[in-house]
């Protein structure tokens, strides 16, 4: 799976993480199967709903999501839309006890997460990951 | 007897009062809220908003804060936790920065309260990005912000100085029935989010109403809110 020779860190390098928030745990889960089967390697972790159940976006099950992710290089977060992207935005402003770097990409959930996916599993650094999210943007289908 | 009422102080028991009625308002208001999220948005601002506030008061119940800003932080933190829609995080980082710009006194002033919830308004519209005319609670509370500062500024009385932020308020509120909506799930519908209040907008005006409602009956009181003892302040909120 790689041809990194001696120019590659220790033969192991931690992983880029992904967490995926959406208000509807169905929905986050599903995107997350999706983006594993696609990505292979990477952690991809579903945030979605409320920790009761229903439609919503808790911080916590986002921070949970989060440390659930991490494997030394960092997690990229995806988020649906509404108070999913105000929740990500508010735990970053206070992520003094996030582990390692956290980034929000800005990037459609569905695509992006298969995108990011993809680049974390092949060893892409946090820039990269959330650069291979957000370029998602811009595939068409037609 | 033209003497105004003795202002009332703006000091822990005070603050816990405020959230108290706030919570009892949004509770009563709950269905009203909803309703005009319904119009344009996902119709659960009040339920939302009522389960955070019923939160909040389980909090504020079981733990005895000792500053003004530890009851506007727990606040805060619990709405960020417990209200699952946008209203959280937004109305979360508002009280929370609110908490912070008061420090640790034990007791502020009209200033200090102006400064606050300057510091509130700074808040939702970073985490927000939200500007006025996007038919948003910023739409509510910057006007009532403005008003509140002009009032600290010619030192009025606190009473009317909080009068002027709530009229302030309400007029934002009613200011947002015209405008289309640029931000949330109601900008999704365009030029058909026009004619209908904004539900944040509207929650404003009645978490501000607390306020004032508060300092009225802490003033008729004759002292502090919430001094310990059984108080008059306790009947229902006012509303409009």
């Amino acid at each position: 799976m790689t041809d990194q020779q001696n120019s590659g860190p220790a033969a192991s390098a931690p992983v880029v993480g992904l967490v995926l928030v959406s208000h509807s745990a169905r929905l986050a889960e599903g995107a997350a199967e999706l983006a594993r089967q696609l990505g292979g390697e990477a952690p991809v972790e579903p945030a979605g709903g409320l920790p009761e159940g229903g439609l919503g976006t808790s911080i916590e099950l986002i921070e949970q999501a989060v440390r659930a992710a991490d494997r030394g290089a960092g997690v990229v977060i995806l988020a649906d839309l509404g108070s999913a992207v105000l929740t990500v935005k508010l735990l970053l402003d206070d992520a003094a006890d996030l582990p390692g770097p956290v980034v929000l990409a800005d990037a459609p959930l569905v695509e992006g997460a298969v995108s990011a996916a993809v680049a974390a599993a092949s060893g892409a650094d946090l820039d990269a990951v959330r650069a291979a999210a957000e370029e998602a943007r811009d595939f068409r289908k037609l | 007897m033209t003497t105004s009422p003795a202002a009332p102080a703006l000091d822990t028991a005070f603050f816990t009062a405020w959230i108290t009625r706030a919570a009892a308002a949004i509770e009563a208001d709950r269905v009203r809220l909803t309703e005009l999220d319904a119009a344009i948005g996902d119709g659960d601002h009040g339920t939302n908003l009522d389960r955070g506030f019923a939160g909040v008061m389980r909090v504020l119940d079981t733990t005895s804060p000792r500053t003004p800003a530890t009851v506007l932080s727990l606040t805060g933190t619990t709405l960020i936790s417990k209200v699952g829609g946008a209203s959280g995080p937004l109305y979360g980082t508002a009280f929370r920065r609110a908490g912070s710009a008061l420090g640790d006194t034990p007791e502020t002033d009209l200033p200090g309260l102006a400064a606050a919830l300057d510091a509130a308004l700074a808040a939702i519209r970073k985490l927000g990005a939200a500007r006025d005319g996007d038919k948003t609670m910023v739409d509510a509370l910057a006007p009532a912000v403005a008003a509140l500062n002009d009032a600290a500024s010619k030192a009025t009385p606190l009473l009317d100085a909080l009068s002027a932020m709530v009229d302030a308020a309400r007029a934002g509120a009613e200011a947002t029935i015209p405008m289309q909506a640029s931000k949330g799930r109601a900008s999704y519908l365009g030029p058909r989010s026009i004619g209908h209040e904004d539900p944040g907008a509207a929650s404003t005006v009645v978490i501000l109403t607390a306020l004032r409602d508060t300092a009225v009956a802490a003033a008729s009181d004759g002292h502090s809110a919430a001094s310990g003892g059984p108080t008059d302040g306790r009947e229902e909120p006012s509303g409009d």
